[in-house]
């Protein structure tokens, strides 16, 4: 983060609930509240890492971002526009701002479309270009994600994992956004090809002063590429700080408690280091815990725990964190 | 290949399984696939011994082979010995090996969803094993698979017989899939990435379970994973593969320490490390091997940074080198040269 640093996009009370219907009259009985209530800023030029585990509603904050979802209540800032309220053209406008990368890069491609096809898709929608100037952008984007700019006419089963992503971020590039949801990028590759695609992603991040959103729900890669980084816990998050203070000094107990469970390739330190395993599993969304929704887990947690729900506060330098014992 | 001969420190031992020169082939419309090209490893008594490797660097494949797990065909197991308690296992008739598949050699496979049968409930899956194999009534069978559940940390166990396996989280269902695989006191368990499919937090929890379980019952396991954090963790040794071949085998200090092979150097820096500093990651050039034919030249070399051109015209064989220490390369990345030794 730089001194000059500006907030490009801000989460306010954010909020994504999914009905339940049941019975003969499809009737609405509950609701999963997948996301329930995020406040966070990115600053421009930053990497935010989101991590949670499965089911914790990282991706559908993801998604909420960009308005791919509708949101139940709350505002997402773009640039001082709130996005959640923008008309249907206003919206296509903001669109080719902001882009997303997915996580499986088999299924976010089409087999039937060449690469040249599904790289110029979006220029096709929101550019006025030639099909010249798009065969030209096309190959310089091919390019600049490392990928032979011949490979135009080939189709994406021909490609490997790795080099799918490649085209999937070659994709998102096209129309020059300011900000790019990753949804777990990395997830479905190799160990040798992660490190590939990472380095391509800070790479670009450094020569088009892109700003990111990362969800990933690998914490050692997140260390590796996020400014800040965010913890979400069944729809909430729990603490939101900057990375070395995240890692090394983690303040809410189920940041703790994720931090330990991540094994350290390291027999020596494995050994002696001291491990949290929470029990139990994850709540339903759609029937959280009252008070705090950690506090079915949690390994500190008193009497008030299960009744008052714990507010977001400002901790240590630039850190929130909604814990009542967390200092 | 080459067997080599196993010794502590001069002490002899006495492996519970023991492989040799395990070849596995695919007959595929593309063309025959090779998959697993000569592996000899063994497996000591209450060790566990971690297949660390990429996906299609045929750690899978080898351990689905030794109880002949594979569709035949297209699989072929082309050639080896796989010992277990003086048998070859690979020579048995089906009736004789389906007494020790899940008697004997217990499996757990990544995916519990997928491997437990959603029609039937969990009680009749555990019972299943200990019905066929130890000839338990079934009063007897549903006493121990209630004992089993308890073991394995699920709590209610008694009421929850009778739940289906959708009834059940992710890492429940992966309990009750090593409750099935213990079910008959198995000497030797093979864990096919058993956490791969879990959260962290819950992968933490079946790591501590398993850990409690050798402590308890001592059987050895033979763990296959692709995270080496989760490697160093558990494993008294590690075997390294890449391309269907073993390219470094060590006991654990020891490759995390001093790792030989330049593959597995690789991958170590791939991983961020703690604090580093470090702006950018080290990847490794290139994409992992189709292979297509039995190696003639070392499977890694054209992603390595060391290869000179013995390693294009040979494909190195698994070395012994001080200890117990093997590696499957022709540099010697601590002197800086080929090695001179073969």
């Amino acid at each position: 983060m730089t001194a000059d640093a500006e907030t490009l996009v801000r989460a306010e009370n954010l909020k994504v609930h999914f009905p339940i219907h049941a019975g003969i009259f499809r009737r609405q009985v509950g609701a999963v509240k997948a996301v329930d209530g995020l406040n966070f800023d990115i600053k421009r030029g930053e990497t935010l890492g989101l991590v949670g585990e499965s089911g914790c509603g990282k991706s559908t904050a993801g998604r909420a971002m960009l308005r791919l979802y509708e949101l139940t209540d709350g505002r997402i800032d773009f640039e001082g526009v709130d996005i959640a309220s923008l008309g249907k053209d206003a919206l296509r406008e903001m669109r080719p701002r902001m882009q997303m990368i997915f996580q499986d890069p088999q299924a976010c491609l089409n087999p039937r479309m060449t690469v040249g096809d599904i790289i110029a898709e979006p220029l096709d929608e929101h550019t006025k270009m030639s099909s010249k100037e798009k065969r030209e952008k096309v190959k310089s984007l091919l390019e600049s994600v490392g990928m032979n700019p011949d490979y135009v006419n080939r189709y994406p089963h021909e490609f490997s994992g790795g080099q799918r992503q490649r085209i999937g971020i070659a994709r998102a590039l096209a129309l020059e956004p300011d900000f790019i949801v990753c949804d777990e990028p990395i997830a479905a590759l190799d160990v040798s090809i992660q490190a590939q695609v990472v380095n391509l992603l800070q790479d670009i991040q450094d020569r088009m002063g892109l700003t990111y959103l990362f969800i990933s729900h690998d914490l050692s890669m997140v260390r590796h590429i996020a400014d800040r980084v965010a913890v979400m816990y069944l729809g909430r998050i729990v603490e939101l700080a900057p990375k070395e203070e995240l890692y090394k000094n983690p303040k809410h107990p189920y940041t703790k408690a994720l931090l330990s469970a991540v094994p350290v390739p390291d027999p020596e330190v494995e050994k002696t280091r001291e491990h949290i395993v929470l029990k139990g599993d994850v709540p339903s969304p759609a029937n959280p815990p009252s008070g705090c929704r950690f506090s079915t887990r949690c390994p500190v947690a008193q009497k008030n725990c299960f009744v008052d729900d714990p507010e977001w506060r400002k901790i240590g330098d630039g850190g929130f964190v909604a814990c009542h014992y967390a200092e | 290949m080459k067997k080599i001969k196993y010794s502590w420190g001069g002490r002899a031992i006495k492996p519970v399984l023991d492989v040799t020169d395990l070849k596995t082939v695919f007959h595929t419309q593309d063309g025959v696939v090779h998959a697993v090209n000569g592996i000899s490893f063994h497996l000591e008594e209450g060790e566990l011994l971690s297949v660390v490797g990429e996906s299609g660097s045929g750690k899978s494949v080898t351990m689905m082979s030794l109880l002949k797990l594979l569709p035949i065909p297209p699989a072929e197991i082309a050639s080896g010995t796989v010992m277990f308690e003086g048998k070859d296992l690979l020579q048995m008739e089906l009736e004789e090996l389906r007494a020790i598949r899940g008697g004997k050699i217990g499996f757990i496979f990544q995916d519990p969803m997928t491997s437990l049968n959603p029609v039937f409930n969990v009680g009749f899956q555990i019972m299943e094993p200990l019905i066929e194999h130890m000839g338990m009534d079934k009063k007897q069978a549903r006493a121990r698979a209630v004992e089993l559940l308890e073991l394995v940390g699920i709590p209610g166990a008694s009421d929850r017989l009778d739940d289906f396996p959708h009834q059940f989280s992710g890492g429940m269902r992966q309990r009750v899939m090593i409750a099935i695989a213990l079910a008959c006191d198995p000497k030797i368990l093979i864990a096919d990435e058993p956490t791969t499919a879990l959260d962290v937090t819950i992968q933490a929890q079946i790591i501590e379970l398993i850990k409690e379980l050798r402590k308890k019952l001592g059987m050895a396991i033979v763990w296959i994973t692709h995270d080496l954090g989760v490697a160093a963790g558990i494993s008294d040794r590690l075997l390294v593969m890449y391309g269907g071949s073993v390219v470094e085998h060590a006991v654990v200090g020891d490759l995390y320490k001093r790792p030989l092979h330049p593959y597995t150097r690789a991958l170590l820096n791939t991983l961020p490390a703690e604090g580093s500093g470090e702006t950018r990651l080290r990847s490794i050039k290139g994409s992992p091997p189709n292979i297509g034919a039995e190696p003639t030249s070392c499977p890694f070399a054209p992603r390595c940074d060391h290869a000179f051109e013995r390693c294009h015209n040979e494909n190195p064989p698994l070395k012994r080198l001080d200890g117990v220490h093997d590696v499957a390369c022709w540099w010697d990345v601590e002197k800086e040269a080929p090695r001179h030794d073969s």
